[in-house]
Parts: structure tokens; C-alpha cells; sequence
């Protein structure tokens, strides 16, 4: 059902950053999608009960300890596939960012339907 | 093997964080030092021919870590890059100067080379995306590197058009992720083998077919291609055309395709359709256009409907259960129709950039005469004409025979009949090039065109000279036992992928 | 930019070091608590952030250059890539962890190896690259302009 709602958010995402007009509104819709897929990935992790990843001095007493560890604890795999995702949507965004702020400076508007000199 | 396998991504990465240090006044050592580092990668690309093997990084074994796999098909596409990206750096060593940041071009320039590369030698699903990101964002970059009016435009709607891809694919790596549990491509394939599709994995694929197909610039995707191509300098719109959509489209589509989901009946005919409308919706809207870049991008897309419409015949017939002989053949034909066009397109951009610098336009209808004025331009861009349109003894010619052929034996006449068709539309548009830029009267004001020298000549005759010797590739023997046979294989023997790469 | 009132100013430049340390206890801990390279270095730019807030963008042009911030940058990241090849040239394979066998027990002072290392690389690139990213943004057109919009 989550899941549900993570596509229905992704969807959102995608519609504003094909329908609107604004530059800055596209951004944020692309913003959107990437936020919709870090939260997907994320709740694929997810076990029911479970607890951080992080190991201290208990769990390394006994093998049975740690294998109590290993099956209670959610995934830390995709939470590395976030951090890494979010470090590129970073750069992303700053080059879209810049590039909008430099269209705006040569055409003085933010409107995608008035900047269209290439066509064909 | 003797070079390890991370030196062809950690070369070009440590020479793009050193270079920006330079500053304006060492320009010339920083334009010396990134030439070595694209000559040394050659070098060790041609060393690499033949070999194969898998590299664990961090000597963690394979399900737990990420490793580096080379085979058949990645060497044919790292001698690709290599090749393009030295005869490039040539070029832009002359034709930059006119730019004010040429550290930090270079920097760019070296990051997309790196992403590149890490793209073709991966062997875990994640990676490949995240070098795919580097190779990109370089490139968003660059396509806007003049800052002017119509730079930032075509920047914009790549950037657009090419996050909303790669958003795609990670969505699809998640849904892989989930119904596979684990992320190393022989382990996936391996565990979809086991398993079966389900809806979960046919929607993944689907979005790895949009994804990638966006990125390779495919025909309902193809929208920001035409432009990006002419906005961007001419020796990036070289390095875009000739081997950016390709390692991160096609090589990465035939990968997923052939190697980790296995072929099926449904898309291998998807591919198909995709390449037909690449190639006649590219080739119509060539013909119309005057800016020469922008015919030359239309003719880029035309051209990779080529090579995918070789990929998927060669899917769909080993879908079908016919003989694999035929299925090997059209693959041949689209591999080696990648490698030739790769080549030549980067000489055509190339030549057209030399025309740009020499005339200051890119217009047709302003340039005229040109041939006495710049010989060696003209010869070039001939040679790369003569290629593409098909004139045999030059490289297009055997490839795009052995395409026809491979859709006649697999008794598909209608593909052949439609490959003859666009490859004659290929032609007018060339010609077109070749009579208003060439021939014809020379206008008042270019009566001074000089022709460029230098490195930017030296990279022209050094392609131009490839596209003559590539028909060898095929046509002899060795050579092709060598270095293409091991491609059509990987693809070939599709799951057995990851057999190949456990047992390493 | 102009700068705020001068009580802004005071706090901020107390508050300034506070946040530098925190952003280097995150990076220094990351081998074992949440955060590591990339969080710590976005807490480090968000201290000059705050300096260029308060005081306003030509004060922390003077304080700070912009080639120095710029060859910062450029440290870090061939530090980064320093480290991994260090690990070919040590232990034989690309990117591994050449100190784990002496420095790199759980449960002692120093684990984990090479692994500080890397966050402090990261740490120093990701702060100086986000740091000139919003200092580039921020005062690049008037902003009058972008007001009226």
C-alpha cells in the first residue's frame, strides 16, 4: 500500500516537470521524482520490528547473538544507494539551478514557451 | 591480466581533479598533461584487445563487493572511447582557444572519458548507474560551455530530458533490487533465471528500455538531441555523438537486454520497431534542415537505428529459436555498424567545427566554394561522407552490407528493403552537404578562409586514415576473430554471462 | 548582499566555530555513527553560509578567496583518489583497506582502516564545492531582479 502512494508521488513529480511552464517549476517536479525514488528505495529495506544496522560489543559475543543481529536489523544496503543518489541529485540540481539563473540573465524570463530560438 | 582494470577509470579521474589547479596561466601544461592521459589510455585500450577478466575492487568477493568486468564486448567499446577521445583532445587543443576556461574544459572533458569508461567495465548494476551519472552531468555541462543564448537552451532541455532518464533507471534498479536481492549483474541474472519474470521485473524492464533509450536517443525520445548536437562545441557535439550515446544508450541497453533478463520474443520486436523509426523519422527530417550541425544530428539518430535495429534482430531471432547463425550475423552487423559510425561521425562533427572556425557560420546557404580554400577539410569531410552514405571500399559500406545481408538470410525482406531506402536518404542529405559547402560559388566574405592547422588537422587525418582501414576489421579474418567475434559472443551466449563471471 | 543588524553579526561569529566543530566531529566519527564525508562537509559550508547571511557576500570574499576555496577543492578530491591508488600500490588491489590489519579492529581506538581518511578527503571537497555552489548563486545577478519576478 506504501508503495502505492511512493508511485503516486513519483507521478506527481513527473507531471509537473512535463506539463508546466516555468523553468523553476520543472525543477521542482524533477526535485519531486528524485525524493519519490529515495523514499522507495529506502522502504525496500524495511523489515518489520527491526533495528539500526550498527553493531556494538553485545552482538560480537556469540555467533547466536550475531545471527539474532543479522536477522532483526533492516538492510543498510539501499540506504547506501540513497546517500549516493542524493549526492547526485545534489549536482544535478546545482547545475540546473545555474543554468536557469543564466537563461534568466540573457532573456529576462523564466518561461519556456518564450525561450525558442532553436527550432526544426 | 597485465593493466589492471582500474587504471582506466582512475587515469582520467586523477588527471580531472589535477587539472583545474592550473589556473589561466598554466593552460598550455594542463592541455599537455590531459593529451597524455587520452594517449596513455589508448595505449593501454589496445593492449587490453583479447583479454578478459574480472577485477574485485577492495578484494571483496563478489556478492558482497563491486567488481570490473571485461569481456568481449567492453574491449570493442573501451578501444571505441579510447580512440574518439584521443583523436578529440587532438582537436580541442586548437579549436579551444577561443573559449576563456580551458582548465576546467579539460577537467569536464576527462570526468566524461572516466564516467564512460566505468560504464562499459562494470559488472554491478549500481555502479554502472552512478558512472553513468558522472559521464552525464559532465556532459550537461559541457553542451552549455559557451554560455550563450542558444547553448543555455539546449543545456536545459538535455539536463531535463536526461535527469528524468536516469531517474527512471534508478527506479528500475530499485525494483530489481527488490525482487532480486542483490545488485551484482551475473548474481541478478543468475537469480531471474531461478525465478521467472514477474510483473515487478517486466515493469523494471520497461523502464530500463525508456531509460536507456532516452539516453541513446531513440525516436519518441529523442527530442533534445537535435538540440544539443549543434549547440555544444564542436568537439564535444564529436565526443556526443560518437561515443556518448552509445556507451551510455546502446551498450548499456544490450547488456541489460541480453545479459541479465535474457532475450524474449516481445522485446526483441520492440527494438526492432524503435530502430526502423529511428532510422526513416532521422533520415526524413535530415534532408530538410540548413544548419549543418543540425543535419548531421538528425543523421546521428538515423544512424543509431542502425545499430539497434542489428541488436534486435539479432534478439529477436535468438528469441525465436532460429539458427544462431543468423542471430550472429545481424549482431556483427550492428556491433561493427557502432564502432564504424563512432568513427566517422566524430570526423564529420570535427570537420564541421573546422568549417565553423574557418568560416564563422554554420549555416549552408552562407558557405559556398569552399574546396581550394580548405583542402584538407575537404578531403576529410569527403572521406567521412563517402563512409557514411555506404561507398565501398570505405568502412560504412561493409557494414551496413552485412546488415542487409543478415535481414535477407533471416528471409525479413521488408527490413532489408527499408535499410536500402534510408541508406539512399543518407545519401541525399550528404550530398547536400557536400554541394553547398564545397562546390559552388565562393561568397565575398570567406574569400580569406584560411585552413586551420596544427593538432586540429592532425586529429582529422588521423580518423580519416581509421575510416579507410576499418573495412579490415571484417575483412580479415584475424582481426576479426580478435577483436569483434568476442563481442557477437558475450551477446550472443546471453545468460551464460554470468557462469563466465562466477567461475573467474 | 547587504548584512544584518549588528547583534546577528556578533551571535553568528560565536556560533560559526561551533558549527565547524560539529562538522568535523561528523566527519572524524564517521566510520561509526551516521553521517560521515558528505554530511560533515555540507555542515562546514552551511558555517560559511551563515557567516555570508549575517555579515554579506563581499565580506566573506575578503575573508575567504575563492582560489584558495577553489584549490581546496581540487586537494581534497585528488587526496580521494591519492588514497585508492595507495591502496593498489599497498595491497595489491584497487581501493582497499591497507591499514585494516593493524589499525583496523572493531571495538579499538582506530578502526577501520584508511576509512577516516576518505571522510576527511570528502568531507574537505563537499564543503568547499557546496560552499563556492551557493556563494556562485547567491551573488552572481542583482537581487533586485530576481525580486521582481
Amino acid at each position: 500500500m506504501l508503495y502505492a502512494l511512493c508511485f503516486l508521488l513519483f507521478m506527481i513529480g513527473l507531471y509537473c516537470a512535463v506539463v508546466k511552464k516555468n523553468m523553476v517549476k520543472i525543477v521542482v517536479g524533477i526535485l519531486i521524482m528524485e525524493y519519490a525514488v529515495n523514499l522507495f528505495l529506502v522502504m525496500l529495506g524495511y523489515r518489520h520490528g527491526g533495528i539500526a544496522p550498527i553493531i556494538d560489543k553485545s552482538h560480537l559475543e556469540s555467533q547466536a547473538a550475531l545471527n539474532n543481529f543479522v536477522s532483526s536489523s533492516v538492510d543498510p544496503l539501499p540506504q547506501a544507494l540513497v546517500l549516493t543518489a542524493i549526492v547526485i541529485s545534489l549536482g544535478s540540481l546545482a547545475l540546473m539551478i545555474s543554468l536557469c539563473i543564466r537563461t534568466y540573465e540573457k532573456y529576462g524570463t523564466f518561461d519556456i514557451t518564450e525561450i525558442r530560438r532553436l527550432r526544426g | 591480466m597485465s593493466i589492471p582494470l582500474p587504471a582506466f577509470v582512475a587515469i582520467p579521474l586523477a588527471t580531472a581533479f589535477l587539472l583545474p589547479m592550473f589556473g589561466k596561466r598554466g593552460k598550455d601544461a594542463a592541455t599537455v598533461v590531459a593529451n597524455i592521459a587520452t594517449i596513455l589510455l589508448l595505449v593501454f585500450a589496445i593492449s587490453c584487445i583479447g583479454e578478459s577478466g574480472v577485477y574485485e575492487i577492495g578484494k571483496w568477493p563478489i556478492p558482497l563487493g563491486i567488481n570490473l568486468v571485461l569481456d568481449g564486448l567492453s574491449s570493442l567499446l573501451l578501444l571505441a572511447i579510447s580512440v574518439v577521445s584521443a583523436a578529440v583532445m587532438l582537436f580541442s587543443a586548437g579549436y579551444m582557444e577561443q573559449y576563456t576556461a580551458k582548465p576546467k574544459y579539460l577537467s569536464l572533458f576527462l570526468l566524461m572519458v572516466a564516467g564512460m569508461n566505468g560504464v562499459v567495465l562494470s559488472g554491478d548494476i549500481f555502479n554502472l548507474f552512478v558512472f553513468l551519472e558522472i559521464a552525464s552531468l559532465a556532459s550537461y555541462a559541457l553542451v552549455g560551455f559557451g554560455c550563450g543564448h542558444e547553448e543555455l537552451e539546449a543545456s536545459f532541455k538535455y539536463t531535463v530530458l536526461g535527469t528524468i532518464a536516469s531517474i527512471f533507471v534508478l527506479f528500475a534498479i530499485g525494483l530489481v533490487y527488490g525482487n532480486t536481492g542483490t545488485l551484482n549483474m551475473a548474481y541478478i541474472s543468475k537469480a531471474i533465471q531461478n525465478s521467472g519474470m514477474n510483473a515487478g521485473l517486466g515493469f523494471a524492464m520497461a523502464l530500463f528500455i525508456v531509460g536507456f533509450g532516452l539516453k541513446a536517443a531513440l525516436v519518441p525520445f529523442h527530442a533534445w538531441l537535435p538540440d544539443a548536437h549543434p549547440s555544444a562545441p564542436a568537439p564535444i557535439s564529436a565526443m556526443l555523438s560518437g561515443v556518448l550515446i552509445k556507451s551510455l544508450g546502446v551498450y548499456a541497453l544490450a547488456r541489460v537486454v541480453f545479459n541479465v533478463f535474457g532475450v524474449s520474443l516481445a522485446v526483441g520486436w520492440l527494438l526492432i520497431a524503435l530502430g526502423i523509426l529511428s532510422m526513416v523519422v532521422g533520415a526524413f527530417l535530415a534532408i530538410g534542415q540548413w544548419d549543418i550541425k543540425r543535419l548531421m544530428a538528425y543523421s546521428s539518430i538515423s544512424q543509431i537505428g542502425y545499430v539497434v535495429l542489428g541488436i534486435g534482430l539479432g534478439a529477436m531471432l535468438l528469441a525465436k529459436g532460429a539458427n544462431p547463425a543468423w542471430a550472429s550475423l545481424a549482431i556483427l552487423a550492428g556491433l561493427f555498424h557502432l564502432v564504424n559510425h563512432a568513427v566517422y561521425k566524430s570526423l564529420l562533427f570535427l570537420t564541421s567545427g573546422s568549417l565553423e572556425k574557418a568560416t564563422g557560420t554554420r549555416q549552408l546557404k552562407e558557405m559556398g566554394g569552399l574546396a581550394q580554400r580548405l583542402p584538407f577539410t575537404r578531403t576529410t569531410c569527403t572521406v567521412a561522407s563517402a563512409s557514411i552514405v555506404g561507398i565501398p571500399p570505405f568502412s560504412g559500406f561493409w557494414s551496413k552490407l552485412i546488415l542487409v545481408m543478415a535481414a535477407i538470410q533471416a528471409q525479413y525482406y521488408w527490413i532489408a528493403a527499408i535499410i536500402v531506402f534510408v541508406s539512399l536518404c543518407t545519401l541525399i542529405m550528404y550530398l547536400k552537404v557536400q554541394r553547398y559547402v564545397f562546390l559552388g560559388e565562393l561568397p565575398e566574405n570567406l574569400r580569406e578562409a584560411q585552413e586551420n592547422g596544427g593538432t586540429m588537422l592532425v586529429a582529422m587525418v588521423f580518423l580519416a586514415c581509421l575510416c579507410v582501414l576499418m573495412g579490415l576489421l571484417v575483412l580479415v579474418p584475424s582481426l576479426r576473430g580478435s577483436i569483434l567475434e568476442p563481442a557477437v559472443t558475450v551477446l550472443t551466449d546471453g545468460l551464460k554471462y554470468s557462469d563466465v563471471v562466477m567461475g573467474m | 548582499m547587504q548584512g544584518m543588524t549588528i547583534i546577528v553579526k556578533t551571535i553568528s561569529s560565536w556560533v560559526k566555530v561551533l558549527i565547524v566543530l560539529f562538522g568535523i566531529y561528523i566527519i572524524l566519527f564517521g566510520h561509526l555513527t551516521p553521517g560521515g564525508g558528505f554530511a560533515g562537509g555540507v555542515i562546514l559550508a552551511s558555517s560559511y553560509v551563515l557567516l555570508m547571511l549575517a555579515f554579506g557576500g563581499e565580506f566573506v570574499k575578503k575573508d575567504l578567496p575563492l582560489s584558495l576555496v577553489s584549490k581546496l577543492d581540487c586537494l581534497g578530491a585528488f587526496m580521494f583518489i591519492m588514497i585508492a591508488i595507495l591502496g593498489l600500490v599497498f595491497g595489491g588491489t584497487f581501493f582497499v583497506n591497507f591499514l585494516v590489519d593493524k589499525y583496523g579492529q572493531p571495538l579499538h581506538l582506530l578502526s577501520a582502516g584508511t576509512i577516516p581518511f576518505s571522510n576527511i578527503a570528502i568531507g574537505l571537497k563537499v564543503g568547499a564545492s557546496l560552499f563556492l555552489v551557493i556563494f556562485s548563486l547567491s551573488t552572481c545577478c542583482k537581487a533586485g531582479e530576481l525580486d521582481s519576478h
